[in-house]
């Protein structure tokens, strides 16, 4: 059961001096969702419009539907969905023009393109913009409505790059779970994003990257399992004394970070290891336990936060 | 929604789909172009037309330039540059917009579209808007009866041609363009003011001293005027010279697409 609709091998991705992409290797298989996570510069969307056959590698193999994208890539792109970064509707036109143009630019036939447009309407929840101009619309509706646009053709792959940067968090949620059904509806998926909640959220299989490179792979669980504890203690002593306090809080668990304005402690029991640093006569101006993130994998992982 | 897909076809021909959007986006601005293309004409012939011929005709008579009335030796220069004019606007805006500004050429570009359609499309929206304002600008010439001689319809097809050339390396020229403010005024300008000017738009180019009638030379304006004046009232020019206005014209044409699409596919694929 495991076809391979994307393989890559040692791609790498130049611009003049600068590497974007250095050398990276993974496979997506069907019905997977896939993602990218990591900071802004990291290679990811650079990644991703490779894959769309909108962007020219330097050097390595990259094959989308057995289709290597430098060659043939309109054939490639009939069979995607993309959802870029930007949005890149005709503001100009309405909501289902947009919908229309899009599926006509796969030269589908307008027969079924209008079949089509009802439905895309009600999943992107939408019905009552429709000939709104997409102009006035907001910056949800706007993502929303490209997702859409993305399905008229019915890909077998869809792309999103950042699908909910700058959203609200209502939006976020809204958008989150219609990409769920399309997940469910067995769509390969393949994200970027550097929110560790939506590819936890999202992603089946994850490849967390910085500075072009891949730092690891795997399932969320199974990348927290690996490179991070069951739990945290965050703990703040206020900005100057978080420093002075490092040293001892280091000999209460299995690892510490040191961050400016806190102290994470990495442990399998948080609670206990807040009680020993009361026991010990330190007492934090405030104190936090929680289940471990991909943000701690990351943080192990670089060294640096995700959103910086 | 199936996942398991057989082999899509890429459409053929792709440009008549980016042409079907564009013609789209110009019908939200139907009744502003047509308000151009009936107001532009009716400015300069009440102007110009008028005043300067009435002026013409009372001092040399009304066989006043290049043996024809005033209007008629207007007429098809006021054409092409009407054409010239509705070509541009047509591909200078809308690749802005679709690089720049609502980067709509890239949703294109990630479809099978590729960055020749997306350019060819684009010119060819350039060419319907082109073709109605001529369309409209000839009916205008005509009730003003400027379109009196009996070849005078040849105009129309002339007028186009140097609006298709010009719209060409326009595109070309369009498609490099970062940074649109340095090059709205080069433009307007150094290019477009100039060459209605010295494209012996008004008066025959050879009144000029020969330094100037340079910028004639180069500008398709001027060799589709000379066309149009031949073929619509018998303006004495060599026959090795029409073979070089139709050349000039055909060249830009040929070598503007070429490098708008190439550098179209450029742009998108970075």
């Amino acid at each position: 059961m495991s076809e391979n609709l994307i393989e890559v091998r040692g791609l790498t991705k130049k611009y003049g001096d600068f590497v974007a992409v250095n050398g990276i290797d993974f496979h997506v298989q069907k019905s997977e969702s896939f993602g990218f996570l990591g900071p802004n510069g990291a290679g990811k969307s650079t990644t991703m419009r490779i894959i769309a056959a909108t962007s020219q590698r330097t050097s390595g193999e990259v094959s989308v539907l057995g289709k290597d994208p430098e060659i043939q890539g309109p054939q490639i792109r009939a069979h995607l969905g993309v959802v870029p970064q930007q949005d890149n509707l005709d503001a100009q036109l309405t909501v289902s023009e947009n919908l229309y143009i899009y599926g006509r630019y796969f030269g589908l036939p307008s027969k079924f393109i209008k079949s089509k447009i009802n439905d895309l309407l009600e999943f992107a929840q939408l019905e009552e913009k429709r000939d709104v101009k997409v102009e006035a619309l907001s910056g949800g509706m706007k993502r929303r409505l490209t997702i859409a646009r993305s399905l008229v053709s019915e890909p077998d792959i869809l792309i999103l790059d950042e699908p909910t940067t700058g959203l609200d968090p209502q939006a976020r949620h809204i958008l989150w779970d219609r990409l769920f059904r399309l997940k469910e509806d067995g769509i390969t998926l393949l994200i970027t994003t550097h929110y560790m909640d939506e590819a936890e959220q999202l992603c089946d299989r994850l490849m967390v990257m910085d500075k072009g490179s891949i730092m690891a792979e795997g399932s969320p669980a199974a990348l927290i399992k690996k490179y991070s504890t069951k739990e945290v203690l965050e703990v703040r002593f206020g900005s100057d004394r978080n420093a002075e306090m490092a040293p001892a809080m280091q000999q209460l668990c299995e690892r510490i970070e040191v961050l400016p304005d806190r102290i994470l402690l990495y442990s399998d029991d948080a609670e206990a290891v807040l009680e020993s640093i009361v026991a010990g006569g330190n007492h934090p101006n405030t104190s936090l336990v929680r289940r471990s993130s991909l943000e701690d994998v990351f943080l192990r992982l670089t060294g640096r936060s995700l959103i910086e | 929604m199936s996942v398991t897909r057989s082999e899509r076809k890429v459409p053929k021909f792709g440009a008549r789909y980016i042409l079907e959007a564009r013609i789209r986006g110009m019908m939200k601005f139907f009744w502003v172009i047509v308000a151009v293309a009936i107001l532009n004409p009716l400015l300069y012939l009440i102007s110009i037309g008028l005043g300067v011929g009435t002026l013409i005709s009372n001092n040399i008579g009304p066989q006043g330039i290049d043996g024809v009335s005033y209007l008629t030796f207007i007429a098809p220069a006021l054409l092409a540059s009407s054409a010239i004019q509705g070509a541009m606007d047509e591909v200078v805006f809308p690749t802005m917009d679709g690089f720049k500004w609502g980067k709509v050429f890239f949703g294109m570009n990630s479809t099978p579209q590729t960055g020749a359609d997306i350019a060819g499309g684009v010119f060819l929206g350039a060419m319907v808007r082109t073709v109605l304002s001529v369309g409209v600008y000839s009916v205008i010439l005509y009730l003003f009866g400027a379109m009196d001689s009996p070849h005078s319809y040849l105009a129309v097809p002339i007028a186009i041609f140097a609006g298709a050339s010009f719209g060409a390396v326009m595109l070309a020229f369009a498609s490099y363009v970062h940074n649109e403010d340095m090059f709205f005024t080069i433009v307007g300008r150094f290019i477009v003011g100039p060459m209605f000017l010295f494209s012996g738009t008004f008066y025959p180019l050879d009144t000029l001293p020969i330094a100037l009638q340079f910028f004639g030379w180069i500008s398709p304006l001027w060799h589709a005027t000379e066309l149009g004046r031949y073929a619509t009232y018998g303006h004495s020019i060599s026959g090795a010279m029409i073979g070089v206005h139709i050349l000039f014209m055909a060249v830009m044409l040929v070598v503007g697409l070429k490098i708008a699409f190439r550098q179209f596919q450029k742009r998108l694929t970075k």
